[in-house]
């Protein structure tokens, strides 16, 4: 394998200070990107098929997408790309970090919350128009029934509608009959899962060892 | 003005039942005296006896009867809190019971009567504590507990050894001052008195934790170390009271009581697992016999009581353990209404068990002798708070770090504050053995404290957590899109654990449920179909829906006065369906999807059932949408018109526009069910209506309806097949079967107008969805 510290240890402080992870982790995620990659520098998408565990799960092309999904990389771009670089692998992942919750104002908390809220919005909304609309919804709904076998596309689709219904219902309200609904954009998002303590579920642990399984 | 003269109707019903009881009770006790001397004759001259008509017999039915009128004794006391709703709000019930005992107790007193020996070692152990401790099992929420259950643990265990070993020891260093005139109390008596004053019985704690909605892992908290403390007290019990006979204690002891606590945990634990699974086993072949199915869950559940028990392991960890494990397997497989019927059940003895006690509670205080004091008891008092706030003070700050959520000093707060103790200490100290010199001292104390947490403390507690406002949660409302939009997120982090190779807990829960989907449910489950979460969510709103559709909602009543003719209110209720103005309606019904109740985990309530009655949200659009949606397929609409009026609901109308741009299609076969089934055929499932929000609704007007439909029902409750059918042509794709054939046979059963019929028929009406 080589641990190749390639990059030197103050790029890693930068870009610990850019994402908020310490340096250790850092180091142990770039190890990990080593080992996807096979020692490149750059990650595709065929790297992460590699691993076997993620080929369980349901939602997994949503998620290797948001890796290169420019979105992501908090520099206010669009559209997507090929290959990502191990900075880019970072920023991402610091979407998940995890953070001392009882030491945060309650801005930092709700920031922190509008982060991961836009990173689960980005992951539904793949054309990139600001809003999930019913074809997004159902496509997110399919794959995640589509463990469970015997459910036909009917039921994801019957899920969808209920389930924009019910979007509309909360965030709208009462709606006049010309009106339509076009598709749930940001802040009905937000409405919609504001009773959640995302920010206290939506993040990795880090163990004392790195044991990178692949 | 009405609310009065019921108020004080229902008190005078309520005093006259109590002195009815007490009469009674007066008369068959003196009635014992001579009742065995009714009849007979004694003495020398025999003379010819006649056949005795009327004889009293009181001897034989004595100790049923005595039971008896105690318990009704307490379901009357409870029934007595609820006249007025407020009291209950400021006065736990658990105060209102004591003093209700102590009541009694002073009656008793005054007529030189003694309790009945209904509270004996064997009774409280054996049939008395298994109900509360299967009780708090079976209603604990898995998916909370575990995700906090090392808190969980390290509070309950290691407190209540904390609180033990602290308060016995003070008090032992207390006992040596010769001045409190408490001198020979040993180290193991005083530990064992430890033992059993720091259990904590957070009964009335968490019900005002409920209605405040405090966060959840508080709650959990709680509710979790209410149930663990026990396990723990009742193995130091065991131990002390061994220790305690024994003149003196040697380090080896000490050691093999670690190894025992050890082994009876453990033990306990595997007991339960076993149980469990073989109750979930068994109900797996039990669709026949579907009247038999709650005993099973009761009777295993006690038999692992019993085995943990005679094996002398933690019988309370078998017993919660066999409820947990069970839960989640035998609802699924047993008839709805079984389901029911064993929560019911439980509720019921769990309820009957902790409202003898607190009963008792106070009629043993008034009537035995006392011994009081003043330094221990003050004394006790005393250490009982303070060790229990550094305990709890100590062991948060111990566990934060490895938590994501932390506890804040106002969770610590309201945790300590809240310890009340209850009946499990009380039962404890009541069957000291009669070896220990000092019982009637640790009685006096233990009463003491118990009273003077549950009433100072209960009474108190609810204002200040308000005052300190402590971190509340709203639970969250149970809609579709919370589950999916959780769902994603937790697969995305055990993706994203996946990429990164680290491991964390969401890893191992995602690996105990594939483990879970593929072998356990195999096994356990009758016609095993893999269900996702999100799929019986959706089952069971769409059920909702159902019910609501046939039954008008608030609306009817705001409307139409309810009659006390029945038929004529129901058509009346059509009437006004079509008279009124479809906007106005439409408001009403949006208001109504407002004025959601917030749904409270009342699972974990211990003074109610679970409150089964779902979020209306999006029910009425829903159903909108099938009507509109049902226009889109084609030909099969001619019944449309001739169905009842209150299908049309006005909603209808304003989606029609929406359908027609089709921007937002929605599935027609749902639709298809709801109308083509004999809109009469319908109302059976309004039947299946449990207790619901909408209180003050008249039953009668729906019952009548109901009725009416059963009727039709009956005749052809085949139609469900025939709407299946008849619906498949108007949609083109089709359908894989999804067999429902568990459910099904509960359409046979006999319509009849109690609200807590089977929902399962429905399920089976509704299962075509899939």
């Amino acid at each position: 394998m080589g641990t190749l510290f390639s990059a030197p240890d103050d790029h890693f402080q930068d870009l610990s200070e850019k994402t908020g992870f310490s340096p250790e982790q850092i180091q142990i995620l770039h190890k990990r990107f080593k080992q996807l990659s096979n020692e490149e520098d750059l990650l595709r998408r065929d790297d992460f098929n590699n691993i076997p565990d993620l080929a369980c799960n349901p939602i997994r092309t949503q998620i290797i997408e948001a890796f290169f999904d420019k979105r992501n990389f908090r520099q206010n771009a669009v559209g997507s790309v090929e290959e990502i670089s191990f900075e880019q692998f970072v920023v991402v992942m610091s979407h998940f970090r995890p953070v001392p919750l009882h030491n945060m104002t309650e801005e930092q908390r709700e920031r922190m919350r509008r982060e991961k809220l836009r990173f689960l919005f980005n992951m539904h909304d793949t054309d990139n128009d600001g809003t999930i609309t019913l074809e997004e919804y159902k496509h997110v709904v399919e794959e995640l029934l589509s463990r469970s076998g015997a459910i036909g596309k009917e039921t994801a689709k019957g899920i969808a509608d209920a389930a924009m219904l019910e979007v509309a219902s909360i965030t709208v309200g009462r709606m006049n009959p010309e009106d339509f609904y076009e598709g749930i954009t940001f802040d009905h998002f937000l409405k919609i899962l504001k009773d959640i303590e995302i920010e206290t579920k939506m993040h990795i642990r880090f163990q004392n060892n790195a044991c990178a399984l692949c | 003005m009405q609310m009065d003269k019921l108020f004080k109707r229902n008190c005078c019903a309520v005093f006259l039942m109590f002195w009815l009881v007490h009469a009674s009770w007066g008369y068959v006790s003196n009635g014992n005296q001579s009742g065995t001397e009714d009849g007979t004759q004694t003495g020398p001259d025999q003379q010819k006896q006649n056949l005795p008509v009327f004889t009293l017999n009181y001897s034989r039915i004595q100790m049923p009867l005595e039971i008896t009128l105690w318990i009704l004794l307490a379901l009357f006391a409870k029934i007595g809190f609820n006249v007025y709703e407020r009291i209950t709000i400021w006065i736990p019930e658990t105060c209102l019971l004591i003093g209700v005992g102590l009541i009694v107790g002073g009656i008793m007193h005054s007529v030189q009567e003694r309790p009945p020996a209904v509270l004996t070692s064997r009774g409280f152990f054996l049939y008395i504590l298994p109900p509360i401790v299967l009780d708090s099992g079976y209603f604990m929420p898995i998916r909370p507990f575990f995700e906090n259950i090392g808190t969980v643990m390290w509070v309950a265990v290691v407190g209540t050894l904390w609180n033990s070993i602290g308060i016995g020891l003070s008090l032992y260093a207390v006992c040596c001052i010769d001045f409190f005139g408490v001198r020979d109390i040993s180290v193991q008596e005083n530990l064992l008195f430890a033992a059993i004053i720091s259990v904590v019985d957070p009964v009335a704690v968490l019900s005002i934790f409920e209605d405040l909605s405090v966060n959840e892992q508080l709650y959990i908290l709680a509710l979790g170390e209410c149930l663990f403390s026990d396990a723990v007290t009742v193995v130091l019990y065991d131990m002390f009271t061994f220790l305690a006979g024994m003149p003196k204690v040697e380090s080896t002891d000490v050691f093999l009581g670690v190894t025992r606590f050890l082994v009876v945990g453990v033990g306990g634990l595997l007991v339960g697992f076993l149980f469990g699974f073989v109750a979930a086993f068994t109900t797996r072949f039990t669709s026949k016999v579907s009247e038999i199915e709650p005993l099973f869950a009761v009777m295993y559940s006690y038999l692992a009581y019993l085995v943990a028990d005679m094996l002398s392991t933690s019988s309370i960890m078998a017993i919660v353990t066999c409820a947990m494990t069970m839960k989640y397997y035998v609802e699924e497989n047993v008839a709805q209404n079984s389901c029911t019927t064993i929560r019911h059940v439980i509720k019921m003895l769990a309820t009957l068990s902790e409202t003898v006690i607190f009963l008792f509670l106070g009629v043993v205080t008034v009537t035995t002798e006392h011994q009081w004091n003043w330094g221990y008891i003050l004394f006790t008092l005393l250490f009982a708070f303070v060790w229990r706030a550094l305990g709890v003070v100590v062991l948060m700050h111990v566990v934060n770090p490895f938590r994501t959520i932390g506890f804040n000093y106002k969770d610590q707060f309201s945790l300590s504050y809240g310890g009340l103790r209850g009946a499990i200490s009380f039962a404890l100290v009541y069957l000291l053995p009669q070896t220990i010199v000092w019982r009637r001292l640790f009685l006096t104390a233990t009463v003491t404290i118990i009273i003077f947490t549950v009433f100072f403390q209960g009474m108190s507690i609810r204002p200040l957590i308000q005052f300190i406002n402590v971190r509340k949660s709203t639970w969250n409302l149970e809609t579709i899109n919370v589950e999916i939009h959780v769902r994603v997120m937790e697969h995305t982090v055990v993706g994203i654990e996946d990429i990164c190779g680290q491991w964390s807990h969401h890893y191992w829960k995602d690996k105990f449920k594939k483990f879970n989907d593929r072998f356990i449910r195999w096994i356990l489950i009758r016609d095993n179909q893999p269900e996702s979460s999100i799929v019986s969510l959706y089952k069971k709103l769409e059920l909702q829906n159902v019910m609501d559709i046939l039954e008008p909602p608030a609306v009817g009543d705001s409307l139409s006065p309810v009659t006390p003719n029945q038929e004529e209110s129901a058509s009346k209720l059509k009437k006004k369906f079509l008279a009124s103005d479809l906007r106005n309606m439409h408001n009403l019904l949006s208001k109504n999807m407002y004025k959601i109740r917030q749904r409270t985990v009342s699972y974990t309530s211990k003074h109610a059932l679970p409150d089964e009655t779902r979020t209306r949200e999006i029910l009425m659009r829903r159903h909108a949408s099938l009507h509109h949606s049902l226009r889109g397929v084609g030909g099969l609409h001619t019944n449309l018109t001739t169905t009842p009026r209150y299908f049309s609901l006005p909603a209808q109308r304003r989606w029609e526009h929406t359908s027609a741009s089709r921007r937002y299609p929605i599935s027609g076969h749902f639709g298809a069910e709801v109308e083509m089934d004999h809109p009469l055929a319908s109302p059976r499932s309004r039947l299946l209506r449990r207790s619901t929000s909408l209180g003050a609704r008249n039953l009668g007007a729906r019952r009548d309806l109901a009725a009416n439909a059963a009727i039709a029902a009956m005749k052809d409750h085949r139609v469900r097949h025939g709407a299946r059918r008849t619906s498949r042509p108007g949609s083109s794709q089709s359908r894989p079967p999804y067999p429902w054939p568990a459910r099904q046979q509960h359409l046979q059963d006999p319509v009849n107008n109690s609200d807590n019929r089977t929902e399962a028929s429905a399920n089976g009406m509704w299962s075509p969805l899939l």
